[in-house]
């Protein structure tokens, strides 16, 4: 059945402010919005620009909202959505850069600053790492996070502070305290230990809730915070580490 | 304009691999059409071939038989050196992988674990869970932020710029901008990927459109091979999503519509874990024969496994299915159909990831060392893209500081980037013309249509005649929105003369190779003849068309056996 599709545009060129355009379309039931979207480029108008690469929510290229959810485009199954007006918005917390492109810019930059590394003492045993299947089962929660800032742009805090360094990027971290492999010193923690970091979180849970992959954030948000206030404790008693 | 001594090209595993392995002294940088971490590596679900000899059952293996599995996998037409070079550098590589943070699964002893695979004698497959891409790349764009790698994300490259033999630079248009930009370097390493896109029915990302391929080609690279097209057995049905081999290593069976293991009739000693060029024609097999369902797909049912081997070991598989198609293979068997998946066949490199054009190299899917021959085995292509990217850095490296810099390359490199701005204004100045997509969605089924898993020249014929009336059309192609800024039109619009370029050293090749061999089969020459085939097909861009010439397989070690599994 045919759908309207009103998706934002913004050309930076021709445009002064974003503004809606409909589409009337008429996806398959099976097809996602990602695949809505570019049969309506392809058919319609090939001037629409949207980020995309695997289409199987594993590469976090397609970010977006749709009828107010922030989602991946091709994690979404039209078939699925009963209005029949279907919204298409970019990111929220981002800048736009055209259309449904936005400015990731921010979300990097806090990705880079937690220092997102294995940090081991040493080198590796000849042989490699032995670690218990156990423990780096605990890593999995984490690493299926595909860093597509779906959880950055639902977080209110980051949308009122632009400074804090947002869900994914402290959960990224938290692989890493997780990792027994890994021996970070306490300098590389101490730098999310402030308002900008993990003491920033409102523990709303949005990020949880928009999650494309289940990684759920805030767990990672709230093992950190304990870790640090038992590094911290522990410090104080016993001197470094 | 930026200079540099040595600009990658993609920032997939291959990409990242060389960019660590290229002397810290020298200036890199990484170029990518998109950000690196949405590169189609990411999706590699099964795992990375290494003889470590983790499991129980696989004590006795050795680089040697990895070696030798991946040879005759390849029907005999790998080059045996390369390919044992490949295999001699798996251990190490898992293990600096591993050294890296790598989260690979673990066996109850604290090893890495390992998980049989088609084709291979011992399970060797190391893993992470299904999700074995994600985590790789992810841990290497971890190492060249630690190390801190130049990127200029979200850059796309035009042109590859060779005058007299030497690589000069490259042009690209810079998406964030929406400004073509020159760029300078000593030498370039291609790790551009593979050209699925070109297909219809395909498991590759959106963005594996092959450009880089046809790129060097045009530039005068030779491409090698390209007629070994890989088709994946099982990916999902209708949407082409990858169901990961892993799912058959550990233990699932393709069933059809009579309830059979129709694997018996096809590969009785191997079954499911036949190599992917037997299963990919015993799956269409069956679906032509009526024994399919809704004569386009069979079932691969996991129920059998049981509700925790799923959920331990292949939840990323459940995930895809429940998602896509809300089924749950837990409780119901998965639809699938084989799919377009790898390319063998790629830009002709020798085992230093060197081409004939001075100072430009390649690496992983977009080349062809050659390590896979007329097929590939699951596993092998993550280790590829790493242990050969790591060589092309290597050997890019001692070319940039054993040399001098080329004379008059910005010049050269100026005139080509004043070529794409002129083509931009070009179809500004026009109000009208072809869409590019239109022209795309055209060469994908003709394609498939004709060029898929089972070929017969009258089709090929035919695909070429396609390919060479979409060539005239090509440059009507027209911009409809502003060029500028996120120009995401240019995605297609600047490769697609490119995938025309690779659909016909595809499809040349085919129509030339009268022999069936690995996953190019002939239906009019249904088998393998060694005394004259035994070659690899080498393609060259003229002028006047595709020139072909042939090169010998270096068959040192194995001589070619029947190929039974």
């Amino acid at each position: 059945m045919a759908k309207t599709f009103k998706i934002l545009r913004f050309d930076p060129v021709r445009d002064a402010n974003p503004h809606f355009q409909e589409f009337l379309h008429d996806p398959k039931p099976t097809d996602s919005i990602l695949e809505a979207l570019k049969d309506i480029r392809d058919r319609q108008d090939p001037s629409l620009a949207f980020r995309y690469s695997c289409r199987e929510a594993v590469c976090g290229s397609c970010g977006l909202t749709v009828n107010g959810k922030i989602c991946l485009a091709c994690k979404e199954i039209v078939g699925r959505i009963e209005a029949d007006l279907i919204v298409v918005e970019p990111l929220p917390n981002f800048e736009i850069q055209k259309d449904l492109v936005v400015d990731l810019a921010p979300f990097w930059e806090a990705y880079r600053h937690i220092e997102p590394y294995l940090q081991p003492e040493g080198e590796a045993p000849p042989g490699g790492h032995r670690v218990a299947e156990e423990k780096m089962e605990k890593v999995y929660q984490n690493i299926t996070c595909i860093l597509c800032a779906c959880c950055y742009a639902a977080c209110p805090v980051a949308s009122r502070d632009g400074r804090y360094l947002g869900p994914a990027a402290l959960a990224k971290l938290y692989r890493f305290v997780r990792d027994p492999r890994d021996r970070r010193p306490f300098e590389s923690l101490a730098k999310v230990d402030s308002p900008t970091g993990v003491w920033g979180c409102d523990t709303v849970f949005r990020c949880n809730d928009v999650c494309p992959k289940s990684v759920r954030p805030a767990d990672g948000i709230e093992g950190l915070r304990r870790t640090l206030v038992a590094r911290r404790t522990k410090r104080l008693f016993k001197g470094k580490r | 304009m930026t200079e540099h001594d040595i600009l990658i090209v993609g920032g997939g595993l291959a990409g990242l691999a060389a960019a660590l392995s290229a002397d810290p002294a020298l200036r890199v940088a990484v170029v990518s059409k998109v950000h690196p971490l949405r590169s189609h590596s990411v999706v590699a679900q099964g795992g990375i071939n290494a003889a470590l000899g983790n499991n129980p059952d696989g004590r006795d293996d050795s680089w040697e038989k990895h070696a030798f599995d991946t040879i005759k996998g390849s029907d005999y037409l790998a080059d045996q050196d390369a390919a044992e070079l490949l295999c001699r550098m798996a251990v190490p590589a898992i293990l600096e992988l591993d050294g890296w943070g790598a989260p690979f699964s673990r066996f109850p002893d604290g090893t890495i674990a390992q998980r049989p695979f088609g084709g291979a004698g011992f399970p060797r497959t190391c893993y992470a869970q299904d999700r074995t891409g994600l985590v790789l790349l992810h841990t290497l764009y971890e190492q060249c932020v630690r190390r801190g790698i130049a990127f200029y994300d979200e850059w796309l490259v035009t042109t590859l710029v060779v005058r007299d033999g030497r690589c000069l630079g490259l042009v690209a248009f810079d998406l964030g901008s929406g400004e073509v930009m020159p760029l300078r370097s000593r030498a370039v390493i291609f790790a551009t990927g593979g050209y699925g896109r070109v297909f219809l029915r395909t498991t590759n990302a959106y963005i594996n459109l092959g450009g880089g391929i046809g790129m060097a080609f045009r530039a005068g690279v030779p491409l090698k091979d390209m007629e070994f097209v890989q088709f994946h057995p099982t990916s999902l049905h209708g949407k082409n999503i990858l169901i990961s081999e892993a799912a058959r290593g550990e233990g699932g069976y393709l069933v059809n519509n009579r309830g059979r293991r129709f694997m018996e009739d096809y590969a009785p000693k191997t079954m499911e874990l036949a190599p992917r060029d037997i299963l990919a024609r015993a799956i269409q097999t069956e679906v032509d024969k009526g024994h399919g369902f809704a004569d386009e797909y069979v079932h691969l049912d996991l129920r059998h496994l049981g509700k925790d081997k799923i959920l331990k070991r292949l939840p990323g598989i459940r995930d895809i299915c429940l998602n896509f198609l809300g089924l749950d293979p837990i409780d119901a068997p998965i639809p699938i159909q084989p799919a377009q998946h790898y390319s063998m066949g790629g830009i002709d490199v020798d085992v230093d990831c060197a081409s004939p054009v001075e100072g430009f190299y390649a690496a992983g899917e977009c080349a062809c060392v050659s390590v896979h021959g007329a097929n590939r085995l699951g596993g092998n292509s993550l280790l590829e893209a790493v242990v050969f990217g790591k060589i092309a850095g290597a050997s890019a490296s001692r070319y940039v500081k054993g040399g001098s810099p080329p004379a008059a390359a910005e010049r050269a490199v100026d005139e080509e980037s004043r070529r794409f701005r002129d083509r931009l204004a070009e179809i500004r100045r026009r109000d009208s013309g072809e869409n590019v997509f239109g022209l795309f969605n055209r060469l994908k089924a003709v394609m498939s249509e004709n060029a898929g898993i089972f070929r017969t020249e009258k089709p090929l014929g035919r695909a070429r005649e396609e390919i060479r009336a979409l060539r005239d059309a090509a440059p009507k192609a027209y911009i409809y929105g502003s060029i500028g800024k996120y120009c995401q039109e240019l995605l297609i619009l600047a490769e697609f003369g490119y995938m025309l370029d690779v659909a016909e050293a595809i499809v040349q090749g085919a129509l030339l190779r009268e022999e069936t061999r690995g996953s190019h089969y002939r239906r009019d020459f249904p088998v393998r003849l060694d005394d004259h085939w035994l070659k690899h097909t080498i393609v060259a861009w003229t002028e006047r068309g595709l020139e072909t010439s042939y090169r010998p397989v270096k068959t040192d070690k194995y001589k070619p056996q029947e190929r039974k599994y």
